[in-house]
């Protein structure tokens, strides 16, 4: 809501400084965008009458202006077309200063300096400025003067030679006040002066609306018919003898620093009134009113109608329609019909001042694809009571400029007339809201100061609020209106005396402990979108109809990449880590926690199921699938969870398939889960994502780990014996796993071994081809007394046997 | 003999002078008393003497002996001496070359600004609570007193799963009716989490950003406590100097509503480019819970009040470290998020 301080000084008496006023309105609750300052950078810029135009003599595109500036004559040269002899217009005269920009040329900070000099030989003492050359920009350029010189309205010869800025008055602040959808009535004049006499405790004054009687009544020229109730009121009034021509510079500057364009009165008038109640108004030309009659109704669906935009627009059931006896002439709140128009001819003119459904206004605006600042305006809600007040005041209007003569009375249909809904709000409970005590006397104070009626004693305050006022309708509604009377900051800083414990989920503290583990083996955290697509699954190698396709899908996605929910995370990370790759980063360790989303299986309609997984995602050098299977390990025994095992996976083609594994537990109940994969990156899918090198990932399910992880750490004794280690070097055929080769040693081991440790896996020349020589270092120990050599022999040969037997391991001679 | 005596001293003490290893101390020591030693010798010839003559000799070798062993002594200790520092000397390090790398990684900065207000309200008795990213139109609109009109539920503001029923939160005030039915009263949560905007991608927007909802709801709780327990975690945030600025607003969650401004942590208030001149930066909305939203969670609402709060962990982020593009924060480049350390 752009305002005019100036012309906000028409209702209130507000004498501050433009800062102190806006200050003040932002702590009362008008949220402040921008304030900017109107009519600075111009000095030497004069108001002059053209006397006299000349053809250039050596350019047709140009002409010569005699300009009077009072006391002296001077001569310009112009390329403006719009000029004429007798046309006031603003002379930036030598040396003066403009804020710019030059017709076509780009704004130059710090403004413009004007100087004579010669165009195509002739003298020019200075420029003859359109308003954008003085600061204002091109849409509120009025009509006479877009892409022209400025033509000033009305007569200025008690002004030759005044400074313009001086003459026009056109020092001002235009500023933006930021309206929430709550209080539609500020997006008007009137509706801010409201909040700045109630935050400047000072008098409200509203405008002129009675008119002078005349010999006729607009009861015998129209007649209004109501049949939806889609439409609460409709008022006409009717003038007649209307002359179309520029509003005075008063009206146009007003519209203009409120971002509007001057166009001629009759629009202006309308638009000021609209600008200064926020109600909408339509001008029609009578003759275009078959039967002089106005009848409000729905529409026919499929009935064509064009509208002032010289569109054709096919209309719905539910579209209001403003119809005269035969036919529509424009829908209701949003645009008026291309037949309808005032033109230059028309003398009878019908002033529609109504008020239509906001619900209503918004659908039928969104189906037509039309929005205008009438609909925009009722779709946010507009007081009822307002059609009368603001179609009189279009009519007071009219009366002052001497444009129209203006009919006595109104049509005015108004079936349900609104009133206010009085609300009981207590003292005591405003001040229990607040932390306050404020009393009673100073809370009616600051209902008077916004319009609002008090009544009741005690505890129980009855308050009334002006119609405008559609935002009021329950006691809370009066805690805020006093809050921000009492200001904000001059509530006390307290805080709650509420004892409460601070408790975290067991998820939660997991996935912090996880960030921590991880970070402390060097990985970086990274955070990526939740969205996925069919296409990134193509790229990591997800089969077609795999659960992992199982999306939730957006109905309205921004675009197909972000189309639906992710079900991995693998294909983010593998983005994030070409993107690291391709920017030369040479080495990458990165984890996320992020969720995954599914749909819903047994409640297809219901919400999806949320779980988190965990990423890991390795390149680099030193990085490799047993690398990244220690982070694994040690990080699922940090959370709690020892009991793994690592299962060979070849089919999984995100991986490479001699390369990857399954990661086995067992979960509460003893049965066997799968917590994750991980493995090498398919060199196929590193290709897909621009991976230049070997690259390692894991996806783990991380709210089954939290689910499963039991962490219990017991003290054991520190051994008070010394323990006897054995190496072990076996020579095996090349696919026996060192896993199952772990295994046979546990169950062929008594209570002596306390550990296995794999120390080599040697291939070459010194094995047979197709077998490998795989070494355990085996540390046996008694916790009561020392072993000897004899148990030990024994303990161990157990061992060498039972891998001989079962996996047909040799004993390699060194 | 006594002579003899001396000159073996002064011998032995002119040799001790001259020594530089231990093993020259070592050659002098057996050359005065090894078994062949000429002190020993001397020791030895004193069997042919008068006993008179052995006492007075017998004196005066030990002496003698004595002597020997003190300059020895004195000798072999000043050579370790000299060994010692020349070893240091040999073994000096230059200490400014750098450390053995170790790699600590860096959580993401949004994790961060979680993190830290998590602990700041942790401290105070606060419960972290989550809700789910896709929630019911019921928990996200309805229940939280937006009207029907409200521009956040149209299409192109919000993404939907199904049309009017199943939505990407827009915000984490979705967990409100959650806890509401879930935690007994009196409470304190913060409900951290990914919220989802139709928000076309540039260096201030992005579809996806996170938030922190903070509700308290007990028998006293005033717009006081709202002012002054954000006010005490904008002092722990950005600084013990920070000030804090209420400005009415409107949400339809809560009545009355507010946005906090603090005062601008890079010039303190004075205006800058950060604050935009203004020396204010908004950093959050607030207001104390409308009674429509408790009772949608069965509250009574004339026994119990609250506040509620709802903060972007991006925009703290970015105002606290200074990040000037958003996007940054998505694309996971590791030269940026090792700045975090």
């Amino acid at each position: 809501m752009l305002v005019s301080l100036e012309w906000l000084k028409d209702y209130t008496d507000v004498n501050v400084s433009a800062k102190e006023f806006c200050d003040s309105m932002i702590m009362s609750g008008s949220n402040l965008e921008t304030c900017e300052e109107l009519g600075i950078g111009i000095s030497g810029v004069k108001v002059g009458r053209i006397d006299k135009i000349e053809k250039h003599p050596d350019a047709d595109k140009l002409v010569v202006c005699q300009i009077n500036l009072g006391e002296e004559t001077i001569q310009i040269v112009t390329g403006a077309t719009n000029v004429y002899e007798g046309a006031y217009v603003p002379v930036a005269t030598h040396n003066s200063h403009i804020p710019g920009p030059l017709h076509g040329q780009p704004k130059v900070e710090g403004g413009v300096k004007i100087t004579k000099g010669k165009l195509r030989g002739v003298e020019s003492e200075g420029m003859l400025c359109g308003p954008q050359e003085l600061g204002y920009e091109d849409k509120v350029a009025p009509m006479v003067s877009k892409d022209g010189i400025w033509l000033l309205p009305g007569d200025w010869d008690g002004h030759l030679g005044e400074e313009i800025t001086d003459a026009l008055k056109l020092h001002d602040y235009k500023i933006d006040f930021e309206i929430t959808p709550n209080r539609p009535d500020c997006l008007s004049m009137l509706g801010m002066a409201r909040e700045a006499a109630a935050t400047f405790n000072t008098e409200l004054h509203y405008p002129e609306i009675e008119c002078e009687k005349t010999d006729e009544n607009a009861a015998d020229f129209i007649d209004v018919e109501i049949k939806s109730d889609l439409c609460k009121r409709y008022t006409a009034r009717i003038i007649k003898d209307v002359k179309i021509e520029q509003s005075p510079w008063w009206l146009q500057k007003r519209l203009m620093a409120a971002g509007m364009r001057p166009i001629n009165n009759m629009v202006d008038i309308t638009n000021f009134v609209m600008l200064e109640y926020g109600q909408p108004l339509h001008a029609f030309d009578i003759r275009s009113i078959a039967g002089n009659k106005i009848i409000v109704d729905t529409a026919k669906a499929g009935e064509k109608f064009t509208t002032l935009d010289g569109v054709e627009r096919t209309l719905f059931e539910d579209t209001l329609m403003i119809n005269d006896a035969e036919k529509p002439i424009a829908v209701a709140g949003i645009m008026g019909g291309l037949d309808s128009e005032i033109v230059e001819d028309t003398n009878t003119v019908v002033i529609e001042s109504a008020n239509f459904l906001g619900s209503n206004v918004r659908s039928s605006s969104k189906k037509l694809g039309l929005r205008t600042e009438a609909s925009g305006r009722y779709e946010k809600g507009i007081d009822p009571n307002l059609c009368e007040a603001a179609a009189d005041r279009v009519c007071k209007l009219i009366e002052i400029l001497g444009c129209g003569k203006v009919l006595n009375g109104s049509v005015d249909v108004y079936p349900f007339p609104e009133e206010a809904p009085t609300v009981c709000a207590r003292v005591s409970r405003i001040n229990k809201v607040l932390g306050t005590e404020i009393s009673r006397e100073q809370m009616e104070e600051y209902f008077h100061r916004l319009e609002m009626k008090v009544t009741g004693e005690g505890d129980d305050m009855f308050v009334t609020p002006p119609t405008v006022r559609q935002d009021l309708l329950e006691e809370v509604d009066y805690v805020e209106e006093v809050a921000r009377m009492y200001g904000y900051n001059n509530l006390p800083n307290t805080l709650p005396n509420v004892a409460t414990t601070g408790e975290m989920s067991k998820s939660w503290t997991m996935r912090n402990q996880t960030r921590d583990i991880l970070c402390g083996m060097g990985a970086n955290e990274i955070m990526t979108f939740s969205f996925s697509n069919n296409k990134i699954l193509d790229a990591v190698g997800i089969e077609e109809d795999s659960w992992e396709r199982n999306f939730v899908e957006i109905i309205n996605p921004m675009g197909e990449d972000t189309s639906a929910m992710r079900t991995i995370l693998m294909p983010s990370m593998l983005e994030v880590l070409g993107r690291n790759y391709s920017r030369g980063v040479e080495k990458v360790r990165a984890y996320e926690i992020g969720i995954t989303f599914m749909k819903n299986i047994i409640d297809p309609k219901g919400l999806p199921d949320e779980s988190r997984n965990l990423v890991i995602g390795t390149y680099g050098k030193e990085e490799d699938f047993f690398a990244l299977k220690g982070m694994v390990v040690t990080l699922l025994e940090k959370l709690g969870i020892t009991d793994l095992k690592f299962v060979a996976e070849s089919e999984y083609r995100t991986y490479h398939p001699g390369r990857c594994a399954r990661i086995v537990s067992h979960d509460q109940y003893g049965m066997e889960v799968e917590l994750g994969i991980m493995g090498e990156i398919h060199p196929d899918v590193c290709e897909n994502f621009g991976i230049g090198t070997r690259a390692y990932g894991a996806e783990l399910f991380f709210d089954l780990i939290v689910e499963i992880a039991h962490k219990e750490i017991q003290y054991q004794q520190l051994p008070k014996h010394p323990a006897s280690s054995r190496d072990i070097a076996m020579v095996v055929d090349e696919d026996v796993l060192v896993g199952d080769m772990e295994d046979v040693i546990k169950t062929a081991s008594n209570e002596l071994l306390k550990n296995v440790k794999l120390f080599d896996v040697y291939r070459g020349e010194q094995v047979e081809k197709g077998k490998k020589s795989v070494a355990f270092s085996l540390t046996y120990r008694h916790d009561d007394r020392t072993l000897t050599d004899e148990e030990v022999d024994s303990a161990h040969k157990a061992i060498v046997d039972a891998l001989t037997e079962k996996i047909g391991a040799a004993i390699r001679e060194s | 003999m006594q002579d003899k005596l001396n000159s073996v001293l002064q011998e032995a003490r002119e040799q001790l002078a001259k020594a530089t290893t231990a093993a020259d101390t070592e050659d002098i020591r057996v050359k005065v008393l090894g078994k062949k030693g000429q002190l020993t010798e001397i020791l030895r010839s004193m069997g042919k003497l008068s006993p008179e003559e052995k006492k007075a000799l017998g004196m005066a070798a030990n002496k003698a002996k004595a002597e020997f062993e003190e300059l020895l002594k004195e000798k072999v200790s000043e050579l370790k001496e000299a060994a010692r520092e020349a070893k240091f000397k040999a073994e000096k390090i230059d200490v400014t070359e750098p450390g053995k790398e170790i790699v600590y990684g860096v959580k993401h900065p949004v994790t961060q600004v979680i993190d830290e207000v998590v602990g700041i309200f942790h401290s105070m008795g606060y419960s972290v609570y989550e809700g789910p990213d896709i929630d019911t139109v019921y928990n996200t609109f309805d229940a939280l007193n937006s009207p029907e009109t409200h521009p956040a539920r149209d299409l192109t503001d919000t993404f939907y799963v199904e049309k009017d029923n199943i939505c990407l939160r827009p915000h984490t005030s979705s967990c409100e009716i959650r806890a509401e039915k879930e935690l007994s009263l009196p409470y304190k949560v913060l409900m951290p989490g990914a919220c989802y905007r139709c928000d076309t991608p540039d260096a201030t927007h992005s579809h996806t950003f996170h938030q922190i909802e903070m509700m308290v709801v007990g028998e006293e709780i005033t717009m006081a406590d709202l002012k002054g327990t954000l006010d005490y975690m904008a002092k722990r945030l950005f600084g013990p100097e920070t000030r804090t600025k209420f400005r009415p607003h409107h949400f339809p969650f809560t009545e009355p509503s507010a946005e906090m401004d603090v005062s601008c942590f890079k010039c303190g208030g004075k205006g800058c480019p950060v604050c935009k001149g203004s020396g204010w930066i908004e950093i959050l909305g607030c207001g104390m819970t409308h009674p429509h939203v408790h009772r949608a969670g069965g509250i009574d609402t004339e026994k119990y009040t609250g506040f509620a709060v709802g903060m972007g962990v991006e925009r703290i982020a970015m105002l606290k470290y200074g990040i000037d593009d958003i996007r940054l924060l998505t694309e996971n480049d590791m030269r940026f998020i090792n700045q975090f350390k």
